[in-house]
């Protein structure tokens, strides 16, 4: 299981933070502090793993952006490292070429897609092609909505059964 | 679609992200982002805020709060917003409150009623963002609110929501496995689904639900390999292919299901042995995913009843991912050798360059992992180098979590492998030193135990030159200046203990030591405590036989201090110290005996020496005393300590423990049936884990240990009480100290008992025994020099001077032990007890050994062909030598034995230039000190073929 979903840019600053198990608040701070120093100093040989507090994290660079999970000892390591690649197409293929700005202003937007990617710290969707399709249609529906007035929602939440 | 500033945010928040990205430092983000918060806390409880505004200020929240600041105060309008009618407005409130929220958050509650609305919404996509919301924010308590719809979801005729039902299920069955216990079978149901990722999806939850029960799910394993095999035969619909891939992550998911299914079932087995065969051919090896999937084969053939063909191309892709040059690879193949060596032991030998390559890499990564692969091959004959190499390791690492781990395992793999008591005291010692606040207290009264019980055998030589070598380290060790207090607790009670024992060190030398202790860690009680205690025992010792006590003027200055001290403890024991010396020699001797720390002591539990006043009492008209567990209201202690862990994890106690009174109150329950609703929490698992933690110590000797942390905990009776838990100890008395034996046993080799049990075991580990030591000797020249020469003789487990002496039982051990004491004497002296004792338990084991040997063997000599043609004509004839007389192996290996006797100064000989090689090869650069590594093998393996030839042609 992933216990948790982590963006940091190179500089340490976080993007995205998603949290499959429970974390307080102040927990959040100092794993994010902990495993910034532990991941952004690694080399760029070295394995995309590393231990902690008897969990695996793996991460995998992409530019100047860190993807990071969290997960148990007996997962499969090498197929985590797909899930994220599989998520970096994801948001590739949404955002046309994503760019690290691109989540920085529209962090939401990510994670609105890692929600049909991942539930309850399981892949949900190993089809990109069902999640772009399904992320699309909650937007489409944005869209018409913003159009309407708010009064006629319920017709569009009809009309889009 | 968009760059940025495309998604309707106002020009305020971009300018916010802008200026964050900026900040030169932390303060300088810290203060922009506190300047946010005070703003969007007053435009947020401004009344009609524009429902658009209002999302952006949500938005504004969770960045606010992803970047490490408190944003609490806008969790409420979160939620409000969740009510909205439009999906853009509810999509991210519900995004929102996912990410603030825990799933024990006080406002769940008035979540959950947006939720059961929006799960009952026409519109798909309301449902699919609700999903989402359950998956994370449902609880416990809560469960019940949803649960009927979403069991309605499940056959809802879009997959996402199906799909995302079943995520939501699978959940709640984590949460609360007994809430759900009864929708199991929609599980199986939805396996059938016709959309891929509805079934993908179910897998998660059918393998939680077959690792807890494996049984009831056999009947799947068919239906598991045919999807498995419509997968790898791309029968899904192209989206779910992956870099060329079919389906990869469904095909991982449904490998990890037959590893579960397969384990230890060959009939479920053999219906998956094409499939995974299959898989492991059409596995890509170049691609990441190939490999992540080949992985899980592996996994996968490790874990299932042994197929021999299967087992070879797992070896086979496991050399792939050594060999490769890729970190992750490496790692992968390290972890899977791992499990792979648990079959087939033999594959760790044509990798063993490679494992030791990871273990030198610079990548913590790596070499934390081949760790834990060393730890699983660890054995008693390469046990030395194992850990030294883990606690070299330990020392140099500031990780207190995985140092923590290492300690443990080091002690765990000394307690149960020790070749020696002197090797398991120091290494013990070098772990309390370097991470002695890290391990668990039991390990010191372990090896408090270990010192005092001595071997358990009758040898009562080794035993004090045991204790007295010990007590020559720690005042040794007393040297350093700074030392755990958990390993100072060791050192005082050993020197109190025996530090006068053996009439080496004088009394008021001790009792010095003892002082200084006392006053460099005066802020320990602890420590304070052992070392008054260590003086009371020291002086009693010295009055029974007759001596002057002579205080030290720093000692009556501490016992002062102490007699004052605000700790009732200290005081006491101070007190009592001055008592002692009060007395006369005869009284002393009897409530201070020397060296009678394993002596039982004798306790009436019943108090029976009180009977003829309770019956007095009793026809005076006093009220009979009522047992604990017949009173009402009340449960019996001792059943709580029985309760299974597994109870006492389970997390409803919370729900039921109303109900408890009324159960009592009904019926006078015994509590043995209390303990056995299981399906009922009972409130038993509030109460603290002390029998969790038992269980979970995985050794015997810990386990033990742990009987030891009770008794200081708990007194005497409790010792009785574990004692049932130690079959092995047949010998015993049945009384507390005895227990110890089950200690005894597992930590040294010596004695008869783990000897066998090793041989037992070594069938299936001694094959990477050769493996090991050539390890070794291409990592340690002083430890190598053990390996090498065990291998030079019989191949024993011995250490260094064991071997010595084991290879002349026959000729004259005298002459050997002579031979030996220059070299190391405290061992020697350990190992006396060894030849006669236990003859016939090392002959038994090294001809297994052997036996295991002989294909390594001849593999590598030919390989190598120069210098080791001896080797290969030799090691055949043990083989025939083994074969000939598979029954009377005890009769012939004391033949071997015995031509073995003839050169035991070839052996020495032999001995020694291996280690100067193996020594020499630890200098140069990697390359070549493999390249010698690779010499030192060939003479590493050769001479268990018995050929000290071998290194005459060497030594030309």
């Amino acid at each position: 299981m992933i216990h948790f979903v982590l963006l940091i840019s190179r500089q340490g600053k976080v993007r995205l933070t998603k949290w499959y198990s429970a974390y307080s608040q102040k927990e959040r701070t100092k794993v994010i502090r902990e495993l910034s120093g532990l991941i952004l100093t690694r080399g760029p040989k070295l394995c995309n793993f590393v231990e902690w507090r008897g969990l695996r994290v793996v991460y995998k660079r992409y530019a100047s952006l860190y993807f990071c999970m969290c997960i148990d000892e007996d997962d499969n390591e090498l197929e985590i490292l797909e899930i994220i690649h599989h998520y970096v197409e994801v948001l590739d293929r949404y955002f046309g070429s994503v760019c690290e700005l691109d989540l920085i202003y529209n962090f939401h937007k990510a994670y609105f897609i890692l929600d049909e990617l991942l539930i309850a710290g399981e892949l949900q969707e190993p089809s990109k092609r069902t999640v772009a399709r399904l992320v699309a249609a909650q937007d489409s529906l944005v869209e018409t909505a913003k159009e309407q007035t708010s009064s006629i929602t319920n017709i569009i939440a009809q009309a889009a059964k | 679609m968009g760059s940025q500033g495309g998604f309707y945010q106002s020009k305020e928040f971009l300018d916010l992200v802008k200026s964050i990205g900026e900040a030169r430092s932390k303060a300088e983000e810290d203060r922009i982002v506190l300047s946010e918060i005070e703003t969007l806390k007053r435009r947020i409880s401004e009344p009609d805020t524009p429902k658009r505004k209002m999302k952006e200020y949500i938005i504004r929240l969770v960045y606010v709060e992803m970047l490490g600041h408190d944003a609490s105060f806008g969790y409420i309008h979160a939620v409000k917003m969740t009510h909205d009618d439009t999906l853009l407005v509810k999509r991210t409130g519900y995004l929102a409150v996912t990410l603030f929220l825990n799933e024990d958050h006080d406002l769940i509650i008035l979540i959950v009623n947006t939720i059961q609305k929006d799960l009952k919404s026409d519109n798909y996509l309301v449902v699919c963002v609700a999903l989402n919301a359950v998956c994370k924010l449902i609880n416990e308590e809560t469960i019940p609110a949803v649960l009927p719809q979403i069991v309605e979801l499940l056959a809802h005729p879009k997959e996402a929501v199906r799909k995302k039902a079943i995520m939501a299920l699978y959940r709640f069955y984590q949460k609360s496995p007994s809430s759900v216990s009864h929708l199991v079978s929609n599980f199986r149901k939805r396996l059938c689904d016709n959309d891929p990722g509805v079934m993908g999806a179910t897998l998660c939850p059918l393998f939680d639900l077959i690792t807890n029960d494996v049984n009831s799910y056999k009947d799947l394993v068919i239906s598991f390999v045919s999807i498995l095999k419509q997968v790898a035969e791309r029968r899904l619909p192209k989206a779910y292919d992956y870099h060329q891939m079919p389906a990869p992550f469904i095909q991982i998911k449904l490998l990890k299901i037959l590893a579960l299914l397969g384990s230890g079932d060959k009939q479920a087995s053999e219906n998956m042995y094409t499939v995974v065969g299959d898989i492991f051919r059409k596995c890509d090896s170049s691609s990441n995913i190939g490999n992540a999937v080949l992985y899980e084969c592996i996994c996968c053939v490790s874990s299932i009843y042994p197929n021999p063909k299967l087992l070879e191309s797992a070896a086979d892709a496991i050399s792939r991912f050594l060999k490769s040059d890729s970190h992750n690879l490496k790692y992968m193949g390290i972890d899977a050798l791992g499990r792979l060596i648990k079959i087939s032991p033999e594959i760790a030998e044509q990798h063993q360059l490679a494992v030791i390559d990871c273990l030198e890499d610079p990548d913590d990564t790596l070499k934390r992992k081949t760790f834990e692969l060393l730890y699983k091959m660890t054995k008693s004959t390469n046990v030395e180098v194992i850990v030294d190499r883990m606690i070299d390791y330990m020392i140099s690492i500031n990780d207190n979590h995985y140092k923590t781990e290492i300690a443990s395992r080091c002690v765990e793999l000394a307690e149960q492998f020790a070749p020696s008591n002197q090797w398991f005291i120091q290494t013990m010692n070098k772990v309390f030193e370097h991470a002695g606040d890290l391990v668990n207290i039991k390990v010191a009264h372990n090896l408090m135990r270990l010192i005092a019980e001595g071997f358990g055998e009758d040898d009562n030589t080794a035993d004090s030159q045991l204790r007295s070598s010990a007590v020559e380290s720690y005042l040794y060790i007393l040297g350093e200046p700074k030392l755990p207090s958990v390993f100072l607790q060791v050192i005082c009670w050993v020197l109190g203990e025996y530090g006068t024992a053996d009439g080496k060190y004088s009394a008021s030398y001790i009792t010095g030591k003892l002082c200084d202790v006392a006053e460099a860690y005066s802020n320990d009680e602890t420590v304070k405590a052992y070392a008054v205690t260590a003086l009371m025992k020291i002086y009693a010792f010295e009055i029974a036989a007759g001596r002057m006590v002579d205080m030290l003027p720093e000692c009556h200055s501490l016992m002062e201090e102490f007699l004052a001290s605000h700790s009732t403890d200290l005081q006491q024991r101070a007190y009592e110290l001055q008592a002692v010396i009060g007395l006369d020699a005869h009284a002393v001797e009897s409530i201070m005996p020397s060296d009678a720390s394993c002596e039982d002591i004798e306790v009436d539990k019943a108090l029976s020496f009180l009977n003829g006043y309770i019956q007095e009492s009793i026809e005076k008209g006093a009220q009979p005393y009522i047992p604990e567990s017949e009173r009402s209201g009340m449960l019996n202690i001792s059943n709580f300590r029985n309760q299974d862990h597994h109870e006492a994890s389970s997390h409803g106690l919370r729900f039921e423990a109303y109900e408890l009174p009324k159960q009592t109150v009904q019926a006078r329950i015994p509590p043995a049936s209390l303990a056995s609703t299981e399906l009922v929490p009972v409130p038993e698992p509030v109460y603290p884990r002390e029998s969790y933690q038992t269980t979970t110590v995985p050794s015997v000797s810990s386990d033990a240990a742990s009987t030891e942390l009770k008794l200081r905990l708990d007194g005497v009776q409790k010792k009785w009480g574990r004692q049932t838990h130690f079959p092995s100890t047949s010998t015993s008395n049945s009384t507390s100290q005895k227990t110890v034996n089950g200690i005894t046993q597992v930590d040294g080799s010596n004695t008869a008992n783990s000897r066998t049990r090793e041989t037992y075991d070594s069938r299936k580990q001694v094959e990477i025994s050769p493996e090991k030591q050539k390890l070794a000797a291409s990592l340690f020249g002083g430890p190598s020099k053990t390996e090498k020469k065990s291998a030079t003789g019989h191949k024993s487990s011995k250490p260094s001077s064991h071997m010595v002496k084991s290879h002349a039982p026959k000729s004259s051990m005298e002459v050997a032990s002579e031979k030996t004491s220059p070299v190391q004497q405290p061992p020697d002296l350990l190992d006396f007890g060894e030849p006669t004792v236990k003859s016939t338990a090392p002959s038994l084991d090294p001809f297994k050994d052997l036996e295991g040997l002989l294909e390594p063997t001849t593999q590598v000599s030919s390989a190598v062909n120069h210098s080791s043609t001896a080797a290969v004509t030799k090691s055949p004839d043990i083989m025939g030598l083994y074969t000939e007389t598979p029954a009377g192996a005890h009769h012939k290996d004391s033949d071997i034995l015995s031509g073995l006797s003839n050169s035991p100064m070839t052996n020495m000989v032999g001995g020694t230039t291996t280690m100067q090689v193996a020594q020499s090869s630890k200098s140069p650069n990697l390359k070549d000190s493999l390249e010698k590594d690779a010499l030192v093998r060939q003479m590493g393996v050769t001479p268990s073929s018995q050929n000290p030839n071998l290194f005459k042609d060497l030594l030309g």
